[in-house]
């Protein structure tokens, strides 16, 4: 169940961070587009991680997966976990994210797992739709003003060298993501061109949370979001 | 333009224009500085004519179909969309409503009700 771990819990700490952007946003109408996307990621979480749960046998929920483990249980990659930053780094994220989650999620939905291929068809829409929003917010700060263009490349020179975790081998999932780098290039490079940003070298690849290394900065991200469920077990709406 | 016709429905009673948002009073920010209005279209289903839903700023078209679809079609409101810059449509005035739309008033026969309908043509 650990491939299944790590498509759910990329989704949940994506979401968990998008969700940070509400009433925060630059304007009105991304707050409501950053809050979709959130949802959008929270709803394929849920089913994953309901999914994984059930695979394991051991009568845990999506609740009890999402709110219950500690940091060195979540197999999420690193690059979800990353602060928002400014918005061209929130932008950055999301594209790269969108960029290995489409090719990905398109696989799935021809695998053999009949239950994981529904999930997954249902996603790729979504995600390709998360793809545009970062594409064209991509587009217009890189070729943007002198300013916009200097945050745009510093958000993406921060993010790539995080993006090689990614295509980590995994010949026991479903789909190897490892299969998938020249499909994530071939969205990520002409992107990037368009926007006239530097594609930055590939280098440092700094990698461990599909083994449950992960930065700080994810446990205060559960911190906040478990707390509710740590204080009050079992609170519902 | 004549003098009385607006660039915005409602703008002489409190709608905002793109020229609005960069003369805002000086308690807060232009935040809008650089974004224009856009109204937005939305066809609820195949066969219905796009209705007008609302609106929205944002920097381009692009982007602003892209917000309507965020804002508006959340909830399967639509199946098409329209976005057309809030300063492109030219709207009748508060002021001429009289001159207008009153005349129209006591000209009932301008209504396709002095008609005998035929039989066996119900919806007609």
């Amino acid at each position: 169940m650990d491939h299944l771990l790590a498509l759910g819990d990329d989704a949940l700490v994506a979401a968990q961070r998008l969700g940070e952007w509400v009433a925060a946003a630059p304007e009105l109408e991304e707050d409501i587009a950053l809050a979709n996307i959130a949802l959008d990621q929270l709803g394929a979480a849920r089913m994953l991680l309901t999914y994984a749960g059930e695979l394991e046998g051991a009568g845990r929920d999506e609740d009890a997966l999402a709110y219950l483990r500690d940091d060195r249980e979540f197999r999420n990659c690193l690059l979800v976990e990353l602060p928002n930053g400014d918005f061209a780094v929130t932008m950055a994220k999301l594209l790269f994210l969108a960029a290995y989650q489409l090719p990905l999620y398109t696989a799935l939905s021809g695998c053999a797992d009949e239950r994981l291929a529904a999930i997954a068809g249902k996603a790729r829409k979504e995600v390709a739709y998360h793809l545009d929003h970062a594409r064209l917010w991509t587009l217009r700060l890189g070729d943007g003003t002198a300013e916009s263009h200097r945050r745009m490349q510093s958000a993406v020179d921060e993010i790539w060298p995080y993006t090689h975790e990614l295509f980590q081998p995994d010949p026991t999932a479903p789909v190897d993501p490892a299969g998938l780098r020249a499909e994530f290039l071939a969205i990520v490079e002409p992107v990037l061109a368009e926007a006239t940003l530097t594609r930055p070298a590939d280098g440092w690849a700094p990698e461990g949370g599909r083994r449950g290394l992960h930065t700080e900065h994810l446990s205060y991200l559960l911190a906040e979001m478990q707390v509710l469920h740590r204080a009050h077990p079992g609170a519902r709406w | 333009m004549s003098d009385h016709a607006r660039t915005l429905p409602g703008a002489g009673d409190g709608g905002r224009t793109p020229s609005d948002d960069t003369s805002r009073p000086a308690n807060g920010p232009a935040r809008h500085g650089g974004w224009p209005l856009w109204e937005v279209f939305v066809r609820p289903r195949r066969g219905l004519a796009h209705h007008h839903v609302g609106s929205l700023h944002a920097p381009d078209a692009e982007l602003a179909l892209r917000n309507a679809r965020d804002l508006y079609t959340r909830r399967q409101e639509g199946v098409s969309i329209w976005v057309v810059p809030a300063a492109a449509i030219t709207a009748s005035s508060p002021d001429e409503k009289d001159a207008f739309f009153d005349p129209a008033a006591d000209k009932v026969y301008r209504h396709p009700t002095f008609y005998e309908v035929p039989e066996g043509a119900p919806h007609l």
